[in-house]
């Protein structure tokens, strides 16, 4: 009984500083929503407030017009370079993580072990060699150095495989004597009960190549502005328009809404995600 | 014997089928990584004794050493100033922010642990920031704290205080760099701890409230020990998050004020590429800063393995 109570005001306690910390967490993102809508009048006059006096579309359409801050065109490019990089990724990891798991031969986990272990090795010692390498490949300032050499990452090879190790291996023996070939059984067999893990893949690949900065922006030194990345473009709106507090809260939202939907429509699988990564 | 000999040939002929086949699979990810992973390495330390000219490769020449000397001991150089001074801001970061950055989502996790009303809603709001770009986030943020009409000084004067020059004043630059850090990274060392705290059996606090342990015993007892290897994750992926620092102070303070928060991946950058680059001194600065973080690394590790057993 006793101890029943203690745990109620536990929990009512958790309750009260979670919802704090959550408005808390909120605060910027409604409040950078509301200044996208006000009139700059309003804006200068009542900073702080929640709601706009006036509701206005023209920080936006100020957006659009712009021709030096073409949002929606660097948000098609991430897409379109986030998208390719996540579906070659999956391909190449899903062909190598069976190979670590369902497959057998000499030295197979010497050699993931090994694949691992280079991830302890900070990549930053990586950055002018890779730099240099694409100057080389006559790739610098293309889509294919934020698209190429990413491939190699070893995150979702590692979850990948540690899914596969998790299916019977009888069902690949039976498949076998089915007469089912290596491919047979990758594609009818695993890739089937393993959608989830592909799913987690596919959501960390993305994002991770989605939200990219400092790489895309060496990259993007030189080159024009409908080549780039949504991130690299938005820091540039930072740095030249940093006053105009409606216009980058517009540029803001633009950026943000389409990310917050999704991660609201899968936020379990991807925090359930970053979970795993945590249990060995 | 005949037959015994066919049936071993047929089977050394199916074993080198299934290991061609194992290795088709495995071919195009160890290709690639090969090539983007392991040779960047090595051509790294090559880079590194070389004085390198990207553009005309006639002009770079074999100097030995000399980058590390020069970025190490030659006091009365450039490069040695932008090393040492860019590794010190680095390292103010590291300090300043892992301790926040692990605590604050080990607080929120041990909340969320107790499982009260909407708790998978505030999980939910609380990770949500971490899958944001950088860039989006500074826009958020960066009026915030500026001075003029900027949120946070609008309602400090409405309070009827003083504005606070956040971002071009010390030490509220660096304040605010890692309240951004923070509001932006916690998330993914809350989930990972909430998983550690979950898996840990629920009777064990039962029979330490039977005892009559308070809270904060059984904290110290029974929750942080089963939280090791969480713990090892999360301290060491957050220092070397935190090492590599980039975006935060380059669209926030730009580096200052007076370069006080020019951290050496700032300092790295345009020795990689442009009209000042030097990619040999930069790749010795990268692989200075990276045997560091090894070394780090591996002393936590240390640490941690020792508390947890015993």
């Amino acid at each position: 009984m006793a101890i029943r109570a203690v745990q109620n005001k536990r929990k009512t306690m958790s309750f009260i500083v979670l919802l704090i910390v959550s408005i808390l967490w909120l605060m910027p993102l409604v409040w950078g929503l509301a200044t996208s809508f006000k009139t700059p009048q309003d804006i200068s006059s009542n900073p702080t407030s929640l709601f706009p006096e006036l509701w206005t579309l023209e920080h936006y359409q100020g957006l659009f017009n712009r021709p030096d801050t073409p949002v929606m065109r660097w948000m098609l490019n991430s897409f379109i370079i986030a998208g390719s990089y996540t579906v070659l990724y999956l391909i190449i990891v899903s062909f190598a993580a069976y190979a670590f798991s369902i497959l057998k031969f000499k030295y197979r986990d010497q050699i993931f072990w090994i694949i691992l272990s280079t991830t302890m090795i900070p990549t930053v010692i990586n950055l002018v060699p890779l730099i240099t390498m694409t100057i080389d490949f006559g790739w610098f300032g293309s889509w294919l150095s934020l698209i190429i050499p990413g491939l190699g990452g070893v995150f979702g090879m590692f979850l990948l495989r540690q899914f596969f190790l998790g299916i019977p291996y009888e069902l690949v023996e039976s498949a076998k004597i089915d007469g089912l070939n290596n491919f047979g059984i990758f594609v009818k067999i695993v890739m089937p009960l393993s959608k989830s893990a592909f799913l987690v893949a596919a959501l960390f690949a993305f994002m991770g190549n989605w939200n990219d900065y400092l790489w895309p922006l060496i990259q993007f030194s030189g080159v024009d502005a409908s080549m780039w990345t949504l991130p690299v473009g938005l820091s540039k709106i930072a740095g030249t328009y940093n006053y105009d507090y409606g216009l980058t809260m517009a540029a803001a939202i633009l950026a943000i809404v389409p990310v917050v939907i999704v991660y609201a429509l899968l936020q379990d699988k991807i925090i359930e995600g970053v979970a795993r990564t945590g249990i060995k | 014997m005949q037959l015994s000999l066919e049936a071993k040939r047929r089977r050394m002929k199916r074993v080198i089928k299934d290991h061609a086949s194992a290795y088709a699979f495995l071919l195009p990810y160890l290709i690639i990584f090969s090539i983007f992973f392991v040779f960047p390495f090595f051509y790294g330390l090559v880079i590194s004794f070389f004085d390198w000219n990207l553009f005309s490769p006639e002009e770079t020449s074999f100097v030995g050493f000399d980058n590390f000397r020069r970025i190490w001991f030659e006091s009365d150089g450039i490069y040695y100033r932008y090393f040492w001074s860019g590794l010190k801001n680095t390292l103010i970061f590291v300090v300043f922010s892992v301790p926040f950055l692990v605590l604050i989502p080990l607080i929120l996790a041990a909340l969320i642990d107790n499982e009260p009303k909407g708790y998978k809603v505030f999980r939910t709001i609380l990770f949500m920031p971490t899958v944001l770009s950088i860039s989006s986030v500074i826009l958020i943020w960066k009026w915030q704290f500026y001075t003029n009409g900027g949120f946070i000084n609008s309602v400090l004067l409405k309070l009827g205080l003083n504005e606070i020059p956040f971002l071009v004043s010390q030490p509220w630059a660096w304040i605010s760099i890692i309240a951004v850090t923070i509001w932006w990274t916690m998330g993914t060392n809350m989930v990972i701890l909430g998983a550690g705290l979950k898996n840990i059996d629920k009777t064990l606090y039962e029979a330490a409230a039977i005892d009559g342990a308070s809270y904060v015993q059984t904290f110290k007892y029974i929750t942080m020990p089963s939280l090791a290897p969480q713990m090892l994750i999360v301290m060491i992926t957050t220092v070397l998050a935190s090492f590599g620092v980039y975006g935060q102070p380059d669209l926030l303070t730009n580096g200052g004020p007076d370069f006080s928060t020019t951290v050496l991946m700032m300092r790295i950058r345009p020795l990689a590429l442009g009209t000042n680059a030097n990619p040999g001194i930069a790749t010795a600065m990268a692989i200075s800063m990276g045997l560091i973080m090894i070394l780090v690394s591996i002393v936590q590790a240390k640490i941690i393995k020792r508390r947890g057993d015993a």
